[in-house]
């Protein structure tokens, strides 16, 4: 293991860091111009977060300990994720101590982490926001483990590197249960991120929050901590869906110097960019599903993706 | 006229108003049998209002209006005592009866004999032996603040838990508060706690000069200013006999029907949002500014306040407005067909729209709905259809009725009332009457009750006015249909899941400054 790689590893968790509310900033862009309104300035993230950063933190009373870390354990968590997901480069040291299920444990964790400061206010929204993202939770988890499995059928790994690494080798295999788990992905990353049509990001009705009824009496830096972890997960699924269906441009293993590496930057820019105007699109023209139809919609996106896996075996027997 | 039959031969009066209206007194025992057979025969509660006389003959009195197919009968009722005034309540015959009558105590001090005398607009503002529209209270004292814990209806069982909403909430809106009871998602009983806008508005009309009055009218509510400002000076008018010009009316119809369509394009596109179609809102946002900028430009006043005056209109249309309002209505109706064709063809919006929220239209008739939600439920009830006052008598309108009682019909009744709408606009425009534009109002008789009632955009409104010495206004009495609305959503969310509230709740859109008064 070279120094380099950690070199790698760190310019492309910094990266992650640097640009996940830039992609938050585009997708409102893209949602302003496609309802004909005049767009907030792609900045806008960045700004939020320093006026976030600047302001005192109010806290509730009775707040614990565990209200107070969430924070932290939820932009650590995604951090991490970001570090172990091939965004740019897949010889990436921190990712074969964590293979793509233990990512889905992360995303859990944090899940959990959030659940629970939620409900440790003690005050209605906060519960019923956690009662309902633990409901989307569990119905979204078993839905993209399938969708891994897919892609660790097709390539015989559950690490995310060596699958693109693998994809790079099969790279004249075109296997029609992709198209499965791709839909089946679009699907749950939509839930899991609270994008319409699961949850509304914009929404100020209290009742009908998922996501953000849980941060509604966060202030300040833990504010903050958590908008910018948000943004992060965001990403780090944008960059779960590169790696296992558009994994063109990502510089692989020992063709990774640094022209591969500006080379894959701008491949990601460039499907970051097309991937934030195709979620806004999405959003834009669906409502928001009844919160008791989304059992449905994501039992829909767990079908979906074992017809994959249905189809790779018959295909492939 | 069978309110006189009902009543057991007692002499009715006529009582100045721009709709046939008749007035009763009666005594506690034909207060509450009169009532009864009104309602048997298909009466609705308008409004109920208590008044203080006893700088006069020592008593305190009560009205009650109800709508009947006739016009709007008046139930005058005196109470002897002074110091424990009672009257029966009408709560078990019109539901809608009991928040007002709480409304009442809290005001006058005058108790319905129903049992619930929770504070409805006193929230430890001024204390309970306080009574602040009582004439020998001074307007201008100051109570420090005693709030007391209010008492809400607990439900038992396994699994149920409150959860409590407002009265300060996440968006920028109104105050007030909401009581859910529910298992899981599931809503068991929802009550609502209002007041909290509760301005006094009734205190601050005593004495005012009654040419002053439609503009406080008008900011009771400023959704419905032109309705409640020329139920105001309908009121006025009859009770100083003066005639609206013809031009007049037509103008004030022609604002009237600017304000409904200005609101229904608002709820429409915040209906949209509110299911999480952000689209729909930005559409129907831009088409209700174009039309505000349109008011300004013709009125004089985005949103049209001090816009009617009594005995007439402040100004004419400028020269040419009704050349560039047709061309207006002709774009304004484009745009909300297809958005209509939009929100019809969305399956996701229809699916959120559908079934939620269902009043039924027997229950509906029972709880006293009016206005637009009562017309989604099938309760066949405006104003302008069945007692077309001027200029509406000349303009034939439709009525526009759906029958499912949920969100979807909600909904249509605003698209379709938007397209009717529309159509009287035309009709007013094209409508030749020329002349003056406002007449002199005298100064009223003193002592004379009159009654203004118009259908705003929510249902109608109601303005009774007794006119005091001097051109003086002695009591006034403004009220909102929200009143007899907002228990409706009571019950249209039973059997809801909590997260489908905020969209019921806005495809009622009812108003909390003009029910709080």
């Amino acid at each position: 293991m070279r120094a380099i790689s950690f070199v790698r590893q760190f310019v492309e968790a910094a990266l992650a860091i640097a640009i996940a509310p830039l992609f938050t900033g585009w997708i409102a862009q893209c949602r302003a111009w496609l309802q004909n309104r005049s767009a907030p300035p792609l900045l806008q993230p960045y700004r939020m977060l320093r006026k976030l950063f600047l302001k005192d933190v109010a806290l509730a009373t009775g707040a614990s300990a565990l209200f107070r870390a969430t924070p932290y354990v939820l932009f650590g968590t995604m951090v991490l994720a970001a570090a172990i997901i091939p965004s740019i480069v897949t010889d990436l040291p921190l990712a074969r101590v964590a293979d793509s299920i233990a990512l889905v444990g992360l995303f859990a964790t944090a899940r959990v982490f959030l659940s629970l400061a939620a409900m440790d206010i003690g005050t209605a929204f906060g519960t019923l926001g956690a009662r309902r993202e633990m409901m989307i939770g569990f119905l979204a988890e078993p839905a993209l483990l399938m969708v891994l499995f897919n892609a660790f059928l097709l390539y015989g790994s559950t690490s995310l590197p060596s699958l693109v690494d693998g994809y790079r080798a099969h790279l004249s295999v075109i296997d029609p249960s992709v198209i499965f788990a791709a839909l089946a992905f679009v699907m749950v990353a939509l839930a899991e991120n609270a994008r319409i049509p699961i949850d509304n990001p914009s929404t100020h009705l209290e009742l009908t929050m998922i996501h953000e009824a849980m941060l509604l009496e966060y202030s300040a830096r833990h504010l903050a901590l958590v908008e910018w972890a948000s943004s992060l997960k965001l990403f780090n699924y944008a960059c779960i869906g590169f790696a296992l269906f558009l994994p063109w441009g990502i510089a692989t293993h020992g063709a990774d110097g640094a022209g591969a590496l500006l080379i894959a930057i701008a491949a990601l820019i460039g499907k970051l960019t097309i991937a934030g105007a195709a979620l806004a699109l999405i959003e834009s023209l669906s409502a928001k599903l009844r919160i008791f139809r989304a059992p449905e919609y994501l039992a829909m996106a767990f079908l979906l993706a074992v017809l994959g896996l249905l189809v790779h075996l018959l295909v492939g027997a | 006229m069978p309110m006189d039959l009902c009543l057991g031969g007692k002499a009715t009066y006529d009582i100045p108003s721009n709709l046939p209206c008749r007035r009763t007194t009666v005594g506690a025992v034909d207060w509450h049998r009169g009532a009864e057979m009104l309602q048997a025969a298909g009466g609705r509660l308008l409004t109920l209002w208590g008044a203080d006389d006893r700088d006069r003959d020592g008593r305190f009195r009560i009205y009650a209006a109800f709508l009947v197919k006739e016009g709007v009968a008046v139930f005058e009722h005196e109470m002897e005592s002074q110091s424990k005034p009672t009257y029966p309540s009408l709560a078990e015959i019109f539901p809608c009866a009991l928040h007002m009558e709480r409304a009442v105590h809290d005001l006058l001090g005058i108790a319905s004999m129903e049992p619930d005398h929770r504070g409805w607009l006193r929230h430890g503002g001024w204390p309970q032996t306080v009574f602040p529209l009582r004439r020998d209270f001074d307007g201008s004292q100051q109570f420090p603040i005693d709030s007391q814990p209010y008492a809400f209806v607990q439900v038992e069982g396994d699994g149920v838990h409150e959860i409590a909403v407002g009265p300060v909430h996440a968006g920028t809106i109104e105050p007030g508060h909401f009581r859910f009871s529910v298992v899981g998602e599931k809503v068991l009983r929802l009550e609502e706690r209002l007041g909290y806008t509760h301005k006094g508005v009734a205190k601050r009309f005593e004495g005012m000069q009654q040419k002053e009055g439609h503009r406080l009218a008008a900011r009771l509510s400023g959704d419905s200013a032109v309705a409640f400002s020329w139920a105001y000076c309908a009121a006025l008018e009859a009770i100083t006999h003066t005639t609206c010009p013809p031009r007049a009316a037509n103008l004030r119809a022609l604002a009237l029907e600017h304000e409904r369509l200005a609101n229904h394009l608002g709820d429409l596109g915040a209906l949209g949002n509110d299911a999480g179609f952000a689209f729909g809102l930005t559409q129907f946002s831009r088409m209700k500014e174009d039309l505000l900028r349109v008011n300004a430009s013709a009125f004089g006043a985005r949103y049209l306040f001090d816009f009617v005056e009594p005995g007439g209109v402040v100004v004419d249309l400028p020269e040419n407005a009704s050349r560039s309002l047709l061309d207006h209505y002709l774009v304004l109706e484009e745009g909300v067909s297809s958005l209509c064709a939009i929100y019809d063809n969305h399956p996701g919006l229809q699916d959120r729209f559908r079934d939620a929220g269902v009043l039924n239209q027997e229950l509906a008739e029972k709880l006293g709905a009016i206005g637009l939600a009562g017309r989604a439920s099938g309760v066949s009830i405006d104003l302008r259809v069945d007692y077309p006052y001027p200029p509406y008598d000349r303009l034939n309108p439709k009525l526009v009725i759906q029958s499912t009682g949920d969100v979807g019909a909600r909904v249509q009744v605003r698209f379709d009332e938007i397209f009717e709408s529309l159509r009287l606009c035309r009709m007013l425009l094209e409508d030749s009457a020329s002349g003056p534009i406002r007449t002199d109002c005298p100064f009223g008789v003193p002592g004379r009750l009159g009654l203004g009632l118009i259908e705003a955009w929510r249902g109608p409104v109601v303005i009774a006015i007794e006119s005091g010495p001097d051109g003086s206004i002695r009591r006034c009495h403004a009220h909102d249909p929200s009143w007899q609305n907002w228990p409706l959503l009571e019950y249209a969310i039973l059997g809801n899941i909590v997260p489908d509230f905020p969209l019921i709740n806005k495809s009622f859109n009812l108003s909390y400054s003009g029910h709080d008064g």
